[in-house]
């Protein structure tokens, strides 16, 4: 799994952060800031809701 | 299109049978037309939408427009209240990005995003808790039954956006007098206006006195400050977003927070069990916002392109109305959406709405609400209602759905 993260699109609405902890930050503008773009297996599900929840489309996730 | 004969149009907003159920249409017509034509107060026919998937992808979708300013924009009043509140309007009609589009928008709110990050507001979270203990200090030293309106659900959200917008300590009560008429259906339109009119010239002062002197460390200071280094915002827009802040901040939270109250009391076993162990509170309170969904007749958009959705096509220069309650009780993605269940995780409700408009400030309310509801249920464990739940007063003639009063006894 492997996360492209768009600033340009982020609209600071946290839901990632807030969905996946471990795998998603803000920076200080408040805009997406992925402390991983290739997570472990496990935060598989949470990394799926996270691109569900995102506003703006920020998020994709490409499955390997 | 199919052929729609005029007095076949519904008329929006539809009336609730049951106050804490959505108007039985909205089901009715998710299942038979869930993209279908109403008539607003206004007199101009415009599209409703009722079905959460269309909702996402609509206020997700690039040809729509957040424009008020445009003449086929959804309106809430008629022609006759429109006039009778016109300056009461005044409050509202400047520019704030909640009305902007495309790249505009975007720089409106990237000068904002950083005011609302996680971080920022877990460091707001003292002060809030601090706040919220001050006003239940003042509800249990008030005369029985006490209205939780007035001093919990609405002096809350006020103090926190003085605290965030920087309004010095001495001017908080008239804040809140002027942000708590706004919203009173006990005060004349001629109060309301005036009002209105005192809280515009304040913040408009509150603006100008921060961009006079040195840069305060409060929210308008920061964004006076970042705007002289990147301008983005005029003068009148700082302003326009002062209001917006408080528009946006007040209402919404002061009736989940009614809302709220009352659904915990009327289900004493979920709120034992959020009492024992407040990780429940969370879920809970994502569950609240999507079964109240307050923001009931929001957003409005106005079609920019013709858009072909849920089988019918809008045309360009055509309102939409998203129906966030609707969506939130779609039965395909919330199973029995009437019942309130604290543990079903609703993170996907559209209770802030969606795309790239999504309520920014949605963290903040979080944090407002889980303050507000652990604290009630650790400090007033007998809290009760004064009067039945289904005789409260409830706000069926608002844009903003909630309560007017709540009598309780702590």
């Amino acid at each position: 799994m492997h996360i492209t993260a768009d600033r340009e699109r982020c609209v600071g609405a946290a839901q990632c952060v807030l969905a996946a902890p471990a795998v998603f930050d803000q920076d200080e503008e408040g805009l997406v800031a992925p402390l991983t773009v290739d997570p472990a297996g496990a935060d598989g599900p949470a990394v799926r809701q996270a691109v569900h929840l995102c506003p703006s489309s920020a998020l994709r996730i490409d499955e390997e | 299109m199919t052929e729609t004969l005029d007095h076949d149009i519904p008329s929006f907003p539809m009336a609730r049978a049951c106050p804490m159920h959505p108007p039985a249409e909205y089901r009715e017509l998710r299942g038979r037309e869930p993209v279908s034509r109403v008539r607003m107060p206004d007199g101009q026919v415009a599209w409703l939408v009722t079905k959460h998937e269309l909702a996402r992808k609509l206020l997700a979708d690039p040809r729509v427009s957040a424009d008020r300013l445009h003449p086929a924009f959804p309106g809430r009043l008629t022609a006759e209240q429109r006039a009778a509140t016109e300056r009461v309007r005044r409050l509202s009609t400047r520019r704030s990005m909640i009305h902007l589009d495309g790249a505009e928008h975007g720089a409106h709110r990237k000068i904002l995003t950083g005011e609302f990050s996680l971080r920022r507001i877990a460091a707001l979270r003292p002060r809030v808790q601090e706040i919220v203990d001050r006003t239940i200090d003042e509800m249990l030293a008030a005369p029985q039954p006490a209205d939780l309106v007035e001093h919990v659900s609405q002096a809350v959200p006020s103090l926190v956006i003085c605290e965030l917008l920087g309004v010095p300590h001495e001017q908080r009560r008239d804040f809140h007098e002027w942000a708590g008429m706004l919203v009173s259906r006990s005060v004349s339109i001629r109060e309301r206006a005036a009002a209105s009119d005192a809280l515009n010239d304040f913040l408009e002062d509150l603006v100008t006195e921060k961009e006079r002197g040195e840069p305060t460390d409060d929210l308008i200071g920061r964004l006076i400050a970042r705007n002289r280094q990147t301008p983005v915002m005029t003068h009148d827009e700082i302003v326009g977003t002062a209001v917006m802040l408080l528009i946006a901040g007040h209402q919404t939270t002061a009736n989940m927070i009614s809302l709220g109250v009352v659904a915990l009391l009327e289900n004493p076993e979920h709120k034992a069990r959020i009492a024992a162990d407040p990780a429940l509170l969370s879920p809970a309170i994502e569950e609240m916002l999507r079964y109240f969904s307050v923001v009931e007749n929001a957003p409005a958009r106005v079609a920019t392109e013709d858009i072909e959705i849920g089988g019918v096509t809008i045309r360009k220069d055509e309102g939409i109305v998203v129906s966030g309650l609707a969506a939130d009780w779609d039965d395909e993605v919330f199973e029995h959406p009437d019942r309130l269940d604290f543990e079903r995780g609703a993170r996907h409700h559209v209770a802030f709405g969606y795309g790239v408009h999504q309520c920014l400030g949605q963290n903040l309310a979080r944090v407002e609400l889980e303050v507000v509801f652990e604290t009630l249920l650790r400090r007033v464990p007998g809290l009760s209602l004064a009067v039945p739940a289904e005789e409260l007063p409830y706000k069926d003639d608002a844009g903003i759905y909630g309560i007017y009063r709540v009598p309780v006894n702590c």
